[in-house]
């Protein structure tokens, strides 16, 4: 059913169902010394309508797990195990055929630069017309009045005109908002932003996530927003997902990973957070020593090199997702914390 | 306050003439810097903020006189240091360093560490080079790396430690001040975290003066003595870190803050943005009278006529808005 302004009605809560449902999904890289593994067993999922945000610093494979997802990794990466069900479909069996019915259209797709994602010899409207031509089989004019739609719907102001202007001729806030628009173009369930705002300024990126925010009400969709900055998504996903050396670490609804945060690997990137109530010259509490590279995993859990509440166990074996707090919604891949929570759980009644 | 300027900047102005069209057959000025002024005192942390292209990393370069002023004066120990030529600059040179952003780009991909530290010892004949490895190897401690990594090169490091190396390149010098131009911007949090906690050290290890140039506004609350506030070329205001956060003025300096995220959830969903409209104008054609009344919530005719005065408001907080120093609330 389309509705007079195209868009498609969508549930706009969550309903627990699974649009993406990732498993135990590998990814490897071709080195000089072999195969080295940057995404290690990643299971992760996105219910309709619900707000996913991924979190974790350069590296840590949050942007190849997704670009993965679309067949969109370089020739040295490769999926090596693993599935990923999309809307009940497995994308990493699906033809290449079939793979390009969803990627632009039932995934829309918002990368960091859009100086390098838009086409700089291309006008804005013929950009924003071949989804549409491609994936819904509009007319030229259709599509280019589609597109005048798009750009309004994404606060451009006078889109019509802006539909023949080339990339350059529009500042980086306005660029990133006809990469949304181009991300949104046939109504994707599921829209994927690669650190969308990371090249903004402050009040560009406000105004960014503001946008992607009442675009989610308006349409419905999903989405993932994959970002460095966990105090930017504070206000916008339903749950995080904390990403370290390719795997999750934490898994939690947005309240409980701010107010109970788990993994220490978690507390740490919190704390090194500035807080503006902080007094000057305060130490910043920091974690020490680096991510671990591709091809030098530690054995046990990949963050004991610089945890600060290392035990033996953790060198020797990787520890998984486990549910903790009600429902299991709350999920951490921690020895230690897994233990102290147990014992918090059996202490009252023994 | 009772500390002495270290540096004072008057009336600073920077332009730059560009030329546009596809022959560049159109000339333009870009107004980078106008009409600057403010002091930074001995052992603080000044820093700058502001969009991008608002002018203060431009600031930062042209006090180290990296690029010419077109007009103004900035007085370091006595002497306008921006009028000197490149040979009499050169004693200034050596206590007044510079941090860049991009750690990747600011090392020579072919120097090991140690040249790269050593190489500003010797040319400033700070050491002899019998003593230099073991001054290298102080550097390096100082900042926090081992003195095995004097024998390794660029690409062996992470952004962190060649963020490092470019701090003990900078102290090498044995500086007074050093410039931090968006000195942690390219770093994860985690390790941007180590890199202000060794900033802060090591500014009260060698009583170092910090410009500090940044856009994350969380960081600057954190490290900053006082702030200044760019917009498009000037300042909107300049104030001690607990006015300007707590008592912010400018309209400008208002929407700036209330544009940030914090860490919290509930706040986050809650809080009513103050969402500036539309974009930076173009420096090549800034706006007459007060630049900021194209975005302003609150501008007034004479707003778009007059260009503001730079005024104390309160002790030690100077802003430049007509509604301000009108006293209307603002």
């Amino acid at each position: 059913m389309m509705m007079a302004n195209g868009m498609r009605p969508h549930p706009v809560t969550n309903t627990g169902e699974r649009l993406l449902d990732v498993k135990g999904l590998t990814i490897e890289i071709d080195t000089r010394r072999g195969p080295a593994t940057v995404v290690d067993g990643i299971d992760l999922h996105v219910d309709h309508g619900e707000t996913l945000g991924i979190v974790g610093e350069s590296g840590c494979g949050k942007s190849l797990t997704m670009l993965s997802l679309m067949r969109l990794l370089p020739n040295k990466i490769k999926v090596t195990k693993g599935e990923a069900n999309f809307a009940g479909r497995d994308l990493q069996k699906m033809s290449n055929a079939d793979l390009r019915k969803v990627r632009g259209g039932e995934v829309g797709f918002i990368f960091q630069d859009p100086m390098t994602s838009l086409n700089p010899v291309m006008r804005i409207g013929q950009q924003l017309a071949e989804p549409l031509i491609y994936h819904r089989g509009m007319t030229k004019a259709q599509a280019r009045k589609r597109a005048g739609e798009l750009l309004r719907l994404v606060g451009i102001p006078g889109p019509e005109e802006r539909l023949d202007a080339y990339p350059h001729e529009l500042s980086g806030g306005m660029r990133q908002r006809v990469m949304i628009a181009i991300g949104l173009a046939c109504n994707p369930q599921l829209l994927i932003a690669d650190e969308p705002t990371t090249a903004l300024d402050v009040t560009i990126q406000a105004q960014i996530v503001d946008l992607v925010k009442e675009l989610r009400d308006k349409l419905g969709m999903s989405v993932v927003w994959i970002t460095h900055d966990l105090a930017l998504i504070a206000g916008l996903v339903d749950r995080i997902n904390v990403l370290y050396a390719g795997t999750v670490v934490e898994d939690a609804p947005v309240d409980a990973l701010f107010a109970n945060p788990s993994h220490p690997y978690t507390q740490g990137l919190l704390a090194s957070i500035p807080k503006l109530t902080d007094e000057r010259s305060a130490r910043l509490s920091s974690i020490g020593g680096t991510p671990p590279e591709p091809g030098r995993r530690p054995k046990g859990c990949p963050f004991a090199p610089r945890c600060p509440l290392v035990e033996q166990i953790c060198h020797d074996r990787v520890p998984s997702l486990k549910g903790i707090g009600q429902a299991g919604a709350h999920r951490v891949a921690c020895f230690v914390a897994q233990r102290k929570l147990e014992a918090a759980s059996w202490a009252p009644n023994r | 306050m009772g500390a002495q300027p270290l540096m004072r900047i008057e009336n600073l102005v920077k332009h730059f003439h560009v030329r546009l069209g596809a022959f560049g057959e159109r000339s333009a000025t870009v107004h980078a810097l106008d009409d600057v002024n403010f002091d930074i005192l001995e052992g603080e942390t000044l820093s700058l903020v502001g969009e991008s292209g608002c002018g203060k990393s431009t600031t930062g370069f042209t006090l180290l006189n990296l690029h010419r002023a077109t007009e103004g004066k900035v007085i370091y120990q006595g002497r306008n240091i921006v009028e000197l030529d490149e040979k009499a600059m050169r004693p200034y040179r050596r206590q007044l360093q510079i941090v860049f952003q991009d750690p990747y780009s600011t090392l020579n991909p072919r120097m090991t560490i140690g040249e790269a530290v050593g190489e500003p010892i010797l040319f400033h004949k700070l050491a002899t080079k019998a003593e230099l490895p073991e001054k290298i190897s102080t550097l390096l401690a100082d900042v926090g790396l081992p003195p095995r990594f004097a024998s390794r090169y660029p690409h062996e490091l992470s952004g962190g430690q060649r963020q490092r190396v470019a701090i003990a390149r900078a102290l090498a010098c044995q500086p007074k001040f050093i410039v931090c131009d968006e000195a942690i911007s390219a770093l994860d949090v985690s390790v941007q975290a180590q890199i202000i906690n060794l900033l802060l050290d090591l500014q009260q290890k060698y009583g170092l003066t910090y410009l500090f140039i940044a856009h994350d506004l969380a960081v600057v609350r954190h490290i900053s003595d006082r702030v200044g506030v760019m917009y498009l070329g000037r300042l909107a205001e300049l104030a001690t870190r607990e006015d300007l956060f707590e008592h912010p003025l400018h309209p400008y300096t208002k929407a700036l803050l209330s544009a940030v995220p914090e860490a919290d959830p509930a706040h986050e969903r809650s809080r009513k943005r103050q969402i500036l409209q539309g974009d930076v104008p173009s420096p090549l054609s800034p706006p007459s009278g007060c630049r900021f009344h194209t975005r302003c919530p609150i501008a007034m005719d004479v707003c778009s006529k007059i260009v503001p005065d730079w005024r104390e408001a309160r002790p030690g907080h100077m802003v430049a808005c007509h509604a301000v120093t009108e006293g209307l609330p603002g």
